[in-house]
């Protein structure tokens, strides 16, 4: 019984950091299954991949991360089709605009469906199967802006805060199991996510961001910050009494 | 993969059923399909799909032996845990009826409170009633009370093809005697009808004393056969020169009836269960701080500093001791084995006739010094012969010891572990499966007598024709002759 090395699945890889790094890691020998919503969006990054590497195209399965009760068999499926399965990364992400005076729980919960809720489908299962194995690489990209609760995006700092503590309670449940869960926290990202945001503090491309990660996704054991500078900047913020911080309008 | 399968087939050989399954000392494992059947039906569908898919099948217990004998590459695992009811006990007669996954824990905290203890258990409570059945355990108590199988008063084998075989002295008593032992190789327990030992307290009488060498350690015992009811030595594996084989022997006795005025307030589980924490840290942590002693110097300290301590008590000291401290002593600190991470360690056990014991223990005491791989952990102990068609029991002790693997020692480890098996052969030794990582075929062959070899392969034969049940310890030392 031999499994398939170097395989992976990527969850929300038609546009932004997951098509990103489905491009690079394809570049670099992996076989991915591609997973997201936008068919067609998923099949032009598939064929995109084939052209690019003259490979054959990854699969693609179209699949809305809110139907949460389709996971386990879509996720069977994959690793069936699959052969294997070494790694899993969770990408899938949204930021719906919120205005200053608006309190929107339709977008909070939609946001803590997609960020988060999808995500603890998709790894829950990730999980069961690596410590069946006894190894695997589990990843999430939470975000810089899980790390404080600010006045802008109470359900998004929500939604990324709570991804990393899953994340964390992941790596130490996993721990003995040689299973290594890494928790991505990318700082701005020029993505559809953050298109008409206008001018955001130190932002990188997508495929910087992508070839970060994808070293990250090959050694960390723990949370790598995106570009590494936001290490430092998030430990200041991270630190800053709440006193302050609410009167600094960050 | 197999992929090939349709429907339910693909299923049961599917993602979710895939597990990198271990010999419980970690160097060893295997990629199978991992079932755990809840019932006698699931198990037979289970063989069915083997049958069907040509996958041959594990059987697993408490997943206990040390190396490969419950781990199989590429095949459909049997783990029996979840078929776990007692189904009946009789506190009269001090006969229990179980399913194959009992855990000797679950038995001896059924059966206590009534003044029973089974008669024959393991050093760790976690090993089921079918896999001790299979690999027909010892105690320390072996060369009183005889193994494990010398107690099974009856079973249910269910075949791989699908029948189920009631087995016991008198009907179809040549699979009682080569089911038992029989590493899972000829069907799967379904039903074990076990002898219970009725006590007259929840307490053990227990005297310790320090042994210069193994020499003295057999003379020591063999002072005792007639007494004691429990005899087990731990030696001091690293020194050397005058040291060499020095030890402690434990020996413990049932109390006499009346002796203990109230049995029923000792019998309780209270009493019987382990301490949670050493010194104030908590078990569950130990094997943390235990494994930066897991090296040769780490070792030759602690095995000093218990040598020694054992020099302080007295001579002739009795201590009171209840039968679940005194009997598991691998589980006072829950998975040790990880103080041995990452790589794991293997265990080698050897019987050898009482005669040739002393040399030949001395003997393997030195190569293992010699070759720079001192055993960790040595347990000695005293057995006697049974009839099982592939026992490991004679007359005469066993020494087990510990080794230590690392991706640096592992070919020299084995290649020390062959070495040692010549020595077993020419003493006329005898090896255990449940221990076993590293014997060849042939040596199986010659320590095995041939007339009992060749039942056991007819009986396999006859049970299994399309050699379903597999390990990787069946295919490593029995490969074609299985088939």
């Amino acid at each position: 019984m031999k499994l398939k090395k170097k395989c992976a699945i990527i969850v929300g890889a038609s546009s932004g950091i997951g098509a990103a790094v489905a491009r690079r890691m394809a570049r670099e020998g992996w076989t991915l299954a591609l997973v997201a919503r936008r068919e067609e969006a998923l099949a032009d990054v598939a064929a995109d991949i084939a052209r690019r590497t003259n490979r054959e195209a990854p699969r693609i399965y179209p699949h809305d991360v809110t139907d949460f009760d389709a996971v386990p068999a879509l996720f069977d499926r994959i690793v069936a089709d699959l052969g294997g399965l070494e790694l899993v990364l969770y990408t899938s992400g949204i930021m719906p605009d919120v205005g200053p005076e608006e309190f929107n729980f339709a977008k909070d919960r939609q946001m803590v469906e997609v960020n988060l809720l999808g995500m603890m489908a998709w790894l829950n299962e990730a999980a069961h199967l690596f410590s069946r194995l006894g190894g695997g690489t589990i990843a999430g990209i939470s975000s810089v802006a899980g790390d404080r609760g600010r006045r802008d995006r109470p359900g998004y700092n929500t939604s990324k805060g709570a991804q990393a503590i899953f994340l964390e309670a992941l790596r130490n449940r996993l721990a003995s199991r040689n299973v290594r869960v890494v928790t991505i926290k990318p700082g701005p990202v020029a993505t559809p996510l953050t298109e008409g945001l206008g001018n955001m503090p130190f932002m990188i491309s997508a495929n910087e961001a992508a070839r970060q990660i994808v070293r990250a996704l090959g050694k960390s054991h723990g949370t790598v910050y995106v570009p590494l500078r936001w290490a430092a900047i998030m430990t200041v913020i991270r630190h800053i009494p709440s006193i302050i911080f609410r009167r600094m309008g960050i | 993969m197999r992929t090939e399968h349709a429907g339910e087939n693909l299923a049961a050989l599917g993602p979710r059923h895939w597990a990198r399954v271990e010999g419980w000392g970690m160097a060893v494992s295997a990629l199978g399909y991992l079932h755990q059947p809840e019932s006698i039906d699931e198990l037979r569908a289970l063989f069915a799909l083997a049958r069907e898919s040509a996958t041959p099948v594990t059987l697993r217990g408490g997943g206990r032996s040390y190396g490969d004998a419950a781990i199989g590459e590429g095949c459909l695992v049997a783990d029996v845990s979840r078929m776990n009811r007692i189904l009946s006990w009789d506190k009269e007669t001090g006969i229990v009826e179980t399913e194959p996954g009992v855990t000797i824990e679950q038995l001896w905290k059924r059966i206590i409170p009534d003044g029973w203890w089974p008669s024959v258990v393991s050093g760790t409570m976690f090993t089921t009633m079918a896999g001790c059945a299979a690999m027909n355990i010892h105690g320390k108590n072996n060369y009183r009370a005889g193994t494990f199988g010398d107690n099974v008063l009856e079973f249910d084998l269910l075949l791989p093809n699908g029948d189920i075989v009631t087995c016991n002295r008198e009907q179809n008593a040549d699979l009682f005697h080569g089911a038992i032992g029989g590493f899972g190789m000829l069907g799967c327990f379904t039903r074990l009808k076990l002898k219970a030992k009725k006590v007259h307290s929840g307490f053990l009488r227990v005297e310790a004393f320090n042994t210069r060498s193994i020499p003295h350690m057999i003379e020591e015992f063999e002072e005792r056969v007639e007494d004691a009811d429990y005899l087990v030595g731990w030696i001091d594996c690293i020194a050397g020169g005058r040291g060499l084989g020095r030890g402690t022997v434990h020996s413990a006795n049932y109390l006499p009836p009346g002796e203990d005025p109230n049995p029923r307030e000792s019998q309780v589980l209270s009493v019987q269960e382990l301490p949670n924490a050493i010194m104030g840290v908590p078990k569950s942590l130990m094997w943390w701080p235990l494994s930066y002693f897991t090296n040769n110097l780490g070792m030759r300290a602690i095995n000093t500093a218990k040598y020694h301590a054992g020099n302080i008590i007295p001579r002739g000291a009795m201590h009171l001791q209840a039968h679940a401290a005194f009997a598991f002593l691998l589980d006072y600190v829950p998975n040790w084995k990880w103080s041995y991470r990452p790589t794991g360690l293997i265990q080698y056990q050897s019987f050898i006739p009482a005669e040739t014991a002393a040399g030949a223990f001395e003997k393997l005491l030195r190569l293992s010094q010699k070759a720079g791989l001192p055993s960790y952990l040595g347990v000695f102990k005293k057995h006697r012969p049974d009839p099982f068609l592939m026992t490991h029991a004679l007359d005469g002790y066993s020494l087990a010891l510990d080794f230590r693997v690392t991706p640096r020692n592992r070919a020299a480890l084995w290649n020390l572990c062959h070495r040692m098996d010549d020595v077993v052969l020419d003493a006329g030794g005898r090896f255990y499966f449940a221990k076993d990582a590293t014997l060849r075929p042939h040596v199986v062959e010659q320590y095995i007598p041939a007339d009992n070899l060749r039942a056991f392969i007819e009986l396999k034969h006859r049970c299994d024709p399309h050699g379903l049940l597999q390990t990787d310890l069946s295919r490593r030392l029995f490969g074609e002759q299985f088939a």
